[in-house]
Formats: C-alpha cells, sequence, structure tokens
C-alpha cells in the first residue's frame, strides 16, 4: 500500500450504547467515558439518548439525566475530538438540534428509515446553516436495495448532508449486501460513505472491513461494542484490525483497549452478548434497539421474546415503533390462553 | 331543516374527499369547489356531483360568494395565510385544514364551544384529532401530569408537505395535548412506516395521570371512543385500556392503542390519518352550522377585550 487510506471513526458508546443500559448513563460517566475516548483519538464522540435527541420518553424509555446535562459534561472534556449527537426527525426536533449546537455539538447524524430520507430535509439545512458536520443515516438498510439506498442517499446529499451511512439497525447484513449497498452508495453521491453495523450475526468487524473495501472512509463504533441489539461494532476490536490491515484511524490502540477495559466495562449492567433474541432479530431483520424492551413486554405478559420480534418482522415495523412491543405481547398472550382453553388441546 | 352552504377551496386529494363526505352530511351542502388545475380530477368530479366549479383559485371563489356561507380550507398553509384575511373580510366562516393556524385550534368533542364566533379555526393535526379528545378524557376523571403519543402513517399518505416540514406536526400535536387535553406535558412522535400493503394509521397515547379510579378512567375513555365513532366511523380501541402503577410513584400509566381506518370516500382506506382530519373538518362546520342558523356564531360581546 502506498498511502495510508485514513478512516473516520465515530464512537458512539454514548450514545448507541445508552440503549443498552436503558438510558441511564449519568453525567458523571458521560464525563470520564468522553475523557477517555477523546485522549485515545477519537475523532467524533456521541452523546444522546439512544433515539436521539428528545428521545427520553415513555416509549424509548426515560433517561436518567437529561440530555443537557449530559451534552454539558461531555463538552466540558472533549479536547481533541469533535462532539456529535444523533436526531431522528419525528422524535426530535430543531430546537433540540439548536440546544445541542449551543451545548458544543459539531457534528449531527440525523437518521431516517431507509425508504423515508426527505423527512430529514430541514434538519440537515438547519444542521449545515449552523456550521455542523451532518452525517445522514439510512435505517434498516438490509429493507432497502441498492438502487433505493442509491436514490435516498442522494437526497440527503442534495439537503447538504456531508456524508451518507448504510446503516445496518438490525445487524442483518453480510458482506456480499454490505457490498452492493455500499457500492451503489458511493456511485451515486460525490459526498462521504459510511458504515454503521451492528453485530446480532456476528459480523459487525468484518462488514464493516468490506464498506472500507467499497469505498467507505466513515465508521460508527462502540466500545465494548456498547449498543442496541448484541451491541455495535466493537471500537477497540475495530482499530486493531484497522491498524492490522494498514488503514489509519488516529487512535491509539492501547488506550482505546483501556477505555473499553477499565471505564466502560464497569459501567455496564449486563455483557454485551448475541443472546437467543439478539440474534433473531439479525436473522429476522428486527430493528435493534428493540431488543430490551421486547424482553420486557415478553416478560410482563408470559410470552417468548423470540414470538414477539417475529411478529415485529411480520408487521414490517420500523424504527421508533417500539410502542407496539406491549401491544403485540399482550396479544400473543391473549392467543396462548384461548388455545389453552380451546377443547381441542386439552383433549390433545 | 335549512342546510348551510359549504366551499371546499383546494381541488386535491384531502378537498375531494371532504366533498363526498359532505355530500352525506344532513347539516352542510357541498356548493362549490375552487381548485387552480383546470384538468384536476377534483373538479371534475365536483362537476359531476352537481357543484358549481372554478379553476380561478380565490379569486373564482369570492366572485360566486352568493354561494356559500363557509369555506373548508384544503390548500396549503402558505396560500391559506393570503386566504384568511380575504375570507374573513366577505364574512365567510373558514374551517382551516392546513397547519396554518391563522385561527385558534378545535378539536370536536373538546373545545369548539370556547372559540364560538371566531372567523377562522385550525384543525391542529391529525394526530392531535386522533389523540387529543382521549387525553381530555383522562383528564376529566383525573389530572394528566403528561401525554405522550405516537402516531405511526403508512408513508404513502405523508404528502410532501409533511415531509419537508415533520416539525410542525411534533410540535402542534405536542401543544395541542397540553392546551387542549389538558396534559401539564406533552410530547409527540410520528413514525412513517412504508409497508407494503400500506399500514392503517394507528396510535399509541400514554398518559401518566395522578392516582385514580381505573374504572371511572376506563368509562370516560370508552365514552368519549364512542363519541369519536360517530363522525369517525372507523376509529377504534385496538386493546382494552391498559392502567399501571407507574414505579416509584403515586401515579398511574394509561395505554391506549388506536387504530383509524378510513371511509375511503376519495382516500384510501389506510389513510385513516387524512380520513380523520376530513371527518372533523365535517364535525366542526356542523356545529358552527348550527350557530350559524341560530344566530350565534358571535363573540359575546361581554367578554370582548378593551
Amino acid at each position: 500500500m502506498s498511502e495510508q487510506i485514513s478512516v473516520h471513526i465515530l464512537d458512539s458508546t454514548l450514545r448507541d450504547g445508552s440503549h443498552a443500559l436503558s438510558h441511564q448513563f449519568t453525567a458523571e460517566q458521560v464525563a470520564r467515558v468522553a475523557r477517555g475516548l477523546d485522549q485515545a483519538g477519537i475523532e467524533m464522540i456521541e452523546v444522546s439518548h439512544g433515539d436521539g435527541l428528545g428521545g427520553s420518553t415513555v416509549t424509548y424509555g426515560f433517561s436518567k439525566q437529561s440530555e443537557l446535562e449530559l451534552l454539558e459534561a461531555a463538552s466540558s472534556v472533549i479536547e481533541r475530538g469533535k462532539l456529535a449527537v444523533l436526531l431522528l426527525p419525528g422524535i426530535g426536533t430543531k430546537d433540540d438540534l439548536k440546544m445541542a449546537r449551543d451545548l458544543g455539538a459539531k457534528v449531527a447524524q440525523i437518521a431516517t428509515h431507509v425508504t423515508e430520507a426527505d423527512v430529514a430535509q430541514q434538519h440537515i439545512e438547519l444542521a449545515k446553516s449552523m456550521g455542523m458536520e451532518v452525517i445522514g443515516m439510512l435505517m434498516l438498510s438490509h429493507m432497502g436495495s441498492p438502487e433505493k439506498i442509491a436514490e435516498q442517499g442522494k437526497l440527503m446529499e442534495s439537503y447538504g448532508a456531508d456524508v451518507v451511512l448504510v446503516t445496518d439497525s438490525a445487524g442483518a447484513l453480510l458482506p456480499p449486501t454490505v457490498r452492493e449497498r455500499v457500492r451503489a452508495l458511493r456511485d451515486a453521491i460525490q459526498i462521504g460513505v459510511g458504515f454503521h453495523g451492528h453485530n446480532n450475526l456476528s459480523m459487525a468487524v468484518a462488514n464493516s472491513i468490506i464498506a472500507i473495501e467499497e469505498g467507505a472512509r466513515w465508521l460508527d463504533a462502540c466500545t465494548c461494542g456498547l449498543g442496541a441489539g448484541s451491541g455495535n461494532t466493537p471500537t477497540e476490536v475495530l482499530v486493531a484490525v484497522l491498524d492490522k490491515l494498514g488503514y489509519r484511524s488516529g487512535i491509539d490502540l492501547w488506550k482505546i483497549m483501556d477505555v473499553a477495559e477499565d471505564i466502560v466495562r464497569p459501567i455496564m449492567q449486563k455483557p454485551v452478548r448475541i443472546g437467543k433474541a439478539s440474534l433473531t432479530m439479525g436473522y429476522a431483520g428486527v430493528y435493534s434497539s428493540f431488543l430490551l424492551h421486547a424482553d420486557k413486554a415478553a416478560q410482563q405478559f408470559g410470552v417468548d421474546p423470540r414470538d414477539v420480534l417475529v411478529e415485529v418482522g411480520k408487521r414490517r415495523a420500523v424504527g421508533g415503533q417500539e410502542d407496539i412491543l406491549v401491544e403485540i405481547a399482550m396479544s400473543l398472550a391473549q392467543k396462548n390462553a384461548e388455545v389453552e382453553a380451546s377443547p381441542s388441546r386439552r383433549l390433545a | 331543516m335549512e342546510q348551510i352552504r359549504a366551499a371546499i377551496l383546494g381541488s386535491g386529494n384531502i378537498g375531494t374527499d371532504l366533498m363526498y363526505k359532505l355530500k352525506r352530511s344532513r347539516a352542510l351542502i357541498p356548493t362549490i369547489m375552487a381548485g387552480i388545475i383546470p384538468e384536476s380530477d377534483g373538479l371534475a368530479r365536483a362537476h359531476a356531483e352537481g357543484l358549481t366549479t372554478t379553476h380561478g383559485g380565490i379569486e373564482g371563489l369570492l366572485q360566486r360568494e352568493d354561494l356559500f356561507d363557509i369555506v373548508f380550507e384544503a390548500t396549503t398553509a402558505r396560500a391559506h395565510l393570503e386566504h384568511a384575511p380575504l375570507l374573513e373580510k366577505a364574512g365567510k366562516v373558514a374551517i382551516d385544514l392546513t397547519p396554518a393556524a391563522v385561527g385558534p385550534y378545535v378539536i370536536p368533542m373538546v373545545n369548539l364551544e370556547e372559540h364560538v364566533g371566531e372567523p377562522n379555526v385550525n384543525l391542529v393535526s391529525c394526530g392531535g384529532q386522533a389523540t387529543v379528545p382521549l387525553v381530555s378524557a383522562m383528564k376529566s376523571s383525573s389530572p394528566v401530569a403528561y401525554a405522550e403519543i405516537v402516531a405511526t402513517i403508512a408513508s404513502k399518505s405523508a404528502g410532501p408537505g409533511t415531509r419537508q416540514n415533520i416539525d410542525e406536526f411534533t410540535d402542534t400535536t405536542a401543544r395541542g395535548l397540553e392546551r387542549i387535553g389538558g396534559a401539564s406535558k406533552g410530547k409527540a412522535i410520528i413514525v412513517l412506516n412504508p409497508a407494503e400493503p400500506p399500514i392503517l394509521m394507528r396510535n399509541t397515547i400514554y398518559g401518566i395521570v395522578e392516582e385514580s379510579d381505573p374504572e371511572e378512567l376506563r368509562k370516560s375513555i370508552e365514552e368519549m371512543v364512542a363519541r369519536i365513532q360517530e363522525y369517525v366511523p372507523g376509529y377504534r380501541l385496538r386493546a382494552k385500556p391498559l392502567i399501571e402503577d407507574f414505579p416509584g410513584r403515586q401515579q398511574k400509566k394509561v395505554t391506549l392503542y388506536v387504530e383509524v381506518e378510513g371511509a375511503g370516500d376519495y382516500l384510501p382506506q389506510y389513510a385513516g390519518n387524512l380520513d380523520i382530519m376530513t371527518s372533523a373538518a365535517v364535525k366542526v362546520g356542523e356545529e358552527i352550522g348550527k350557530h350559524l342558523r341560530a344566530g350565534t356564531w358571535k363573540k359575546d360581546r361581554s367578554e370582548a377585550r378593551l
């Protein structure tokens, strides 16, 4: 390799990782993690509710501390890197984005379902007008064909986005399907291309490398893989792999390992792993953020979380529809009760 | 009964669906539709139904002001800002289905009587029409500390106006939950789902309410659902109201799942979000019509501000 290729890393431990902690990060924890990430050389450090700014709700779970407090905590310790936030149009609003900008956020990730990029126009334009760098995310990318992703990426480009990410929210993509999507996007737009992976099928690091081979230069990752579903691409593992392959990330491998092991792991409520429910998500293509909500609803109504997730898949639910999980669990429980009570069942 | 004559301004999907609903109304009669595109399907259908039609927009409409008493505005927010003063000058009450919000927000069954005499009223948003009445029903049996709604609609039913300004939906609906529903704090979320065949509009409504009698709460919610069904037949609860303890506080969490199936007059059945707007508009028109006939659509002078 004559010249080293640089890869831009956004660490989302304090945003996607928020899902795995049911949004219970404290400002003190955020400050410690953000400082560690900054000192390890992370370029972009994302802090938000797991479902983005304004996500602290009954539907997605209330944050322990307000976004304002968490952003302030991160902002006060970041010296080298850039503070990033996530916004999902329909959940967060322009006012949330302005608040984040005032607290020092320099990067805005604006995410829509893979077919709905046009709902992001006003937020992308606002972020650009405030001087922010904008990364558009096409969520649940496995549900969109490469052609659809190219078309929607072009829309985000036309609104002013600097980068568009193929976003594998369900951790359902595999190397061939990552390859064709990243390639289609790269061929369609002039701006940067990237990839956001989830590890439900244990493919997050491998998929990220495939994305780079196809021209992606922006990758999202989380230390310890802390994130929704089976977690995200683990930052420390990604950094090691990039290093071995000769890509430049600007991140100190030993330091990022230390952050993962010494700061983030003690905060984790339980290990992020590929369990039967999160594996089902990758297999069936379900939004990873549904995991803990589905678990809780299944427990409340005494049904199998996998049955809930399969039903979610049947209804073609998209990101943001966490509200249907309790309803599905409730109706499955009712169905089970009816089966139990039916005469044919008793005879059998 | 003397029918109040209604004009429809706008010959698109909403205006056309509205026309078919007005044709069924016993209190109102649609007499004229104004558009700006001569070959629009809406104008052709209006003509076929015996309405006077014009493609002269607001000017064309006002040339025939002898034909109508009230106007349903089904164009765009930007256009309505221009139309509103002209309609007021002509003495025609405007029922605004756009997000322009020139006049106060109204929800039938909840707050229309507070705005008697207004020259212009606004229909809030589809999410507002679908959820605010139920928050108001909770409020009638117990203070509502917080109300949150998630409206999920078929991608195909969200037009470019909604998409380019999705914050308008979230902001307007949240304020509706507070100001009309009576919640101390409101939050609204909208999700577009592109599944094929398109999904029906669904709304989840959460209310955090003070300690109260669950039976009374349930009764007041179910009564409100029945009243909404009178003007939106496809409006229904998907499950019994779920009332649980709210962890850590002396409060209850109420969860309601609502589905809205459209009547399929002109808009497709899945577009319950649009149907509830045209249905609510007709209902508001009928209530205003009652006042117009009785000569009571006037502001109470004794309350007029000095």
